[in-house]
């Protein structure tokens, strides 16, 4: 009886991992490289982590995998990982609010239930976290990092789209929305639904023809920006603070040369976010995302701390990636065939070999793959070694290891690259 | 291939008896005083039918078991709140057994609307027999910190001491839930619904049986059934500030085990008014300065202990060891053996299987390319029996009881206790295994450390207790 592996799971083939770590490590050079550092939040949290932090939707609570621990008498669940922000940062107000700001950043799985199986319900992200600094800087800060990991990866078109969860609540606010509406009216206007949009045109005519002709604005320059604000200013004037911090951020942004579009209607989702709102897609295909969301910390009894953040999604980003961006290190792999007699010697070379950046395995059948470029053979009588040039077709004999690095060396080994 | 259809017992089984003889279906012995649970219509041939708790029958329909199904859409809501792609169709509203699941708080609890709920900065305990549809109603309503605790039953008396909330079903008009509880919010209007498999639903053609039911539904009055919720007596109702931190919480079993439990308490010396109840009074009085008696089901006693909601409580052991298994962890003590209720929980398989030990089935079962499925009230004694016996492929079917009739056909063994064998022997059954000998028990909480003046009152409770105990 053969056991399949679980509904809704994936594994990850040695050519996917390769996938994988490349783009890991790129992430993590890059956050590394920004002054971020990089933490680990545990698989298992309370469940009331994330219903205490009000920022993930129900519907989305129901498909968290939640359970009793073997101390779970009192009802107390916890759950596996739905989310890399909160965790995160719960992790800085448990240890690190003493130190004020913080720039964390990390590689997790989340785990969220998927009804087809289709879909794998364990998905990978790459994220970072701004804690304790709330100016648009901080923000555009995020973007250029994220856009900088996606060039490393060698990902190419991305596109950035801007919105601003603070001026679609006011706005949504000016229209007479409480809080526990404004999302799911903001979706149903964004699917279309043309009845929540006459609900909101005759109560106040005015603001939904401009709520309206806002969504379907898109623009592409701090000028646009300020055309809209000085069109929303005469007619709401509260939404001044949330369109200056907006423009400032464009305006940096800017600077950076960075291409982006400004579409609110990007800002679907906005439950999580209080300021900007950056998505990155490659076409219609969401690879990431982030923003501002000054509210978790205080939520989670952290205090009055600002932050922001964003994560790449590494699941869909495994699929963009070129295998040329991925290095093939076949010139410096060696394949060691080791008479018995002599086992002790050749592990002593090869761990030599290993040393200088080789990688050196051990052949242990004929129907090993010859996907080396080099094969040495340890040999109980002389010549002890052998090293044999697969591309070239050439044999040489050689008397020891030291005469193997640097035939090796004479061999072009140089021409891989071990990162 | 015959049509299965898996059919209430208890609250629906009048109503759905009626519609089913309006209906022509000819089922024999389908009726309250039925002892059969396999039916056979004279109607249509290919139909077999199987009387399970009312319960059971969603998730008997979502396995596969069964192709049809009658039972309240308040059970079929509970499966999918928590198992949303279960393969499950709501075919036909029947129209009677009427009720509403209410979100109820109280009064002296200061539960008594979701703002205050949502201000609150403790955890809020909801207790229920529907744990999935608390839940959900949990996250919906945007509860920063709940527990939920599953119930048996009598969840009406848990507020406000031993549970802030309970999701609990009710009349569709006038519900009243007794002295200090009020309604908080309708949760769910549910009544009797026709269910079926999904697969049946969309490969096989049942045509022929829907249509009998279609032809009569008109004639089926839309009427609430009485639902059995016990309302404590004003009387009998002790508020919560009432019980002083001083005062021995005691939970005594409903049930069959009343009768031996109110003759032990007897012959301790203990008098306790209405207990058993005649009018489903919760709180009965015992004639003892400064202890206050809650009347719950012994199953969910070991877990109300644990949490600290009860000082004392009379339980089975079976259920104290499945607490265990659970929760190894579990702060829960064992003080006394009660002497009565004594049962065995056994393995049982159908008498014809050639075998006649756990080895036997093990090895059987090792052959067989279709996981063992293991049907028990039980859930993690089983879980344990199998794991400790090395059943390898093995699902847990749990149930709500009558667990007997689910061999041959819904189950391959049992984990189920019995007295004397006598109705699994009927049932042409066979024990493999004896797992537990289990009996009446009185539990304690091991880590509440009680104040001077309750230690000495819990202490002297056990001791006339030990005392009675002896004397038997």
């Amino acid at each position: 009886m053969r056991i399949k592996r679980c509904k809704g799971s994936r594994d990850l083939l040695p050519e996917e991992m390769s996938r994988f770590r490349h783009i890991e490590r790129t992430f993590r050079d890059c956050c590394l490289g920004w002054g971020y550092q990089e933490v680990k939040t545990p698989t298992l949290e309370y469940l009331h982590l994330f219903t205490a932090a009000g920022t993930l939707t129900p519907g989305m609570l129901g498909r968290v995998y939640s359970f009793l621990d073997w101390d779970g008498w009192s009802g107390q669940r916890v759950v596996l990982r739905p989310d890399g922000t909160i965790p995160v940062a719960r992790l800085y107000i448990d240890n690190m609010t003493e130190q004020g700001v913080a720039k964390l950043c990390y590689v997790t799985n989340i785990f969220r239930f998927e009804e087809t199986g289709k879909e794998s319900r364990e998905s990978w992200q790459g994220g970072a976290e701004l804690i304790g600094v709330s100016s648009p800087l901080a923000d555009v800060e995020l973007m250029t990092l994220a856009l900088d990991v996606l060039k490393r990866v060698g990902i190419k078109d991305v596109e950035l789209r801007l919105s601003h969860a603070g001026l679609i609540r006011d706005l949504l606010q000016k229209l007479g929305l409480n809080p526990q509406e404004q999302a799911r009216v903001f979706d149903q206007i964004l699917d279309g639904d043309t009845e929540a949009l006459a609900r909101i045109e005759s109560a106040k005519p005015d603001l939904g023809r401009m709520m309206i002709s806002l969504l379907d604005l898109k623009g592409k320059s701090a000028d646009f920006l300020s055309n809209l604000k000085s069109t929303l200013n005469h007619s709401i004037p509260e939404l001044e603070a949330h369109l200056d911090n907006f423009a400032r951020i464009v305006a940096l942004l800017e600077a950076t040369e960075h291409n982006y579009q400004i579409d609110l209607t990007s800002g679907r989702g906005f439950e999580y976010y209080t300021g900007v709102i950056f998505q990155i897609f490659i076409g219609e295909e969401k690879i990431g995302g982030g923003g501002r969301y000054d509210a978790l910390v205080p939520l989670l009894g952290g205090g009055d701390i600002p932050a922001s953040g964003f994560a790449l999604y590494l699941d869909h980003l495994m699929r963009l990636v070129t295998p040329a961006a991925i290095t093939k290190p076949e010139e410096r792999n060696i394949l060691l065939r080791v008479e018995p007699e002599v086992i002790g010697q050749g592990f002593a070379a090869a761990n030599l070999l290993r040393g200088a950046g080789y990688v050196v395995c051990t052949q242990l059948t004929d129907r090993e793959p010859a996907t080396s470029r080099w094969v040495l053979e340890v040999r109980r009588k002389a010549p002890s070694f052998v090293l044999i040039d697969q591309t070239k077709r050439k044999d040489v004999a050689l008397p020891n290891v030291t005469e193997v690095l640097a035939a090796l060396g004479g061999g072009n080994a140089d021409q891989g690259s071990v990162t | 291939m015959p049509i299965k259809v898996a059919l209430p017992k208890g609250r629906l089984l009048g109503d759905t008896a009626t519609l089913l003889k309006e209906a022509g279906w000819g089922l024999t012995g389908y009726h309250e005083k039925t002892r059969l649970y396999r039916l056979k219509s004279d109607a249509f041939p290919e139909l077999t039918a199987k009387v399970f708790h009312e319960k059971d029958v969603p998730v008997q329909v979502a396995i596969g078991n069964y192709d049809l199904g009658i039972c309240g859409l308040d059970w079929v809501e509970e499966l999918m709140a928590k198992y949303p792609s279960s393969a499950l169709v709501r075919v036909k509203d029947l129209k009677y057994g009427a009720g509403i699941l209410y979100l109820v708080g109280s009064e002296s609890g200061g539960t008594t609307s979701l703002e205050k709920l949502k201000t609150r900065p403790e955890t809020v305990r909801i207790a229920s027999e529907y744990p999935n549809l608390a839940e959900a109603l949990a996250l919906n309503l945007r509860l920063r910190q709940f527990n939920i605790y599953p119930l048996w039953g009598a969840a009406e008396g848990y507020p406000p001491d031993t549970a802030d909330l309970v999701l609990i079903p009710g009349e569709t008009s006038g519900q009243k839930f007794g002295h200090d509880l009020v309604i908080i919010r309708e949760v769910l209007a549910f009544r009797a619904f026709l269910i079926a498999n999904k697969h049946s639903w969309e490969t096989r053609d049942m045509s022929g049986i829907l249509d009998s039911l279609d032809a009569v539904l008109p004639l089926i009055n839309e009427h609430p059934l009485p639902l059995r919720i016990d309302k404590p007596a004003a009387a009998g109702y002790l508020k919560s500030k009432e019980i002083s931190e001083d005062a021995v919480r005691l939970a005594l079993p409903d049930g069959h085990q009343q009768e031996p439990t109110v003759q032990l308490l007897n012959k301790a010396g203990l008098q306790i008014d209405d207990y058993p109840s005649t009018c489903g009074n919760r709180r009965p009085v015992i004639h003892l300065d400064g202890v206050s008696v809650k009347v719950i089901r012994p199953q969910d006693m070991p877990l109300q202990v644990a949490n600290g909601n009860f000082d004392l409580a009379l339980t089975g052991k079976d259920w104290v060891r499945e607490h265990r298994y659970q929760f190894p962890s579990s702060p829960l003590a064992e003080l006394l053996d009660l002497g009565f209720g004594r049962v065995k929980i056994v393995a049982v398989v159908v008498n014809d299987l050639p075998i006649s030990d756990t080895d036997g089935l093990r090895q059987l079962w090792a052959k067989r390319p279709e996981a063992l499925r293991i049907a028990s009230e039980y859930t993690n004694i089983a879980d344990k029996y199998a794991r400790d016996n090395h059943l390898g492929r093995y699902r847990i079917v749990p149930t709500w009881g009558a667990t007997e009739a689910f061999l041959p056909e819904d189950a391959d063994l049992l984990i189920e206790n019995t007295q004397t064998g006598r109705t699994l022997a009927k049932h042409n059954l066979k024990i493999i295994d004896t797992i537990l000998h289990s009996s009446a028990c009185l539990i304690g909480n091991s880590r509440v450390t009680p104040s001077p003046i309750k230690q000495k009152r819990i202490e002297s409770i056990v001791a006339a207790l030990r005392t009675a105990v002896k004397e038997v």
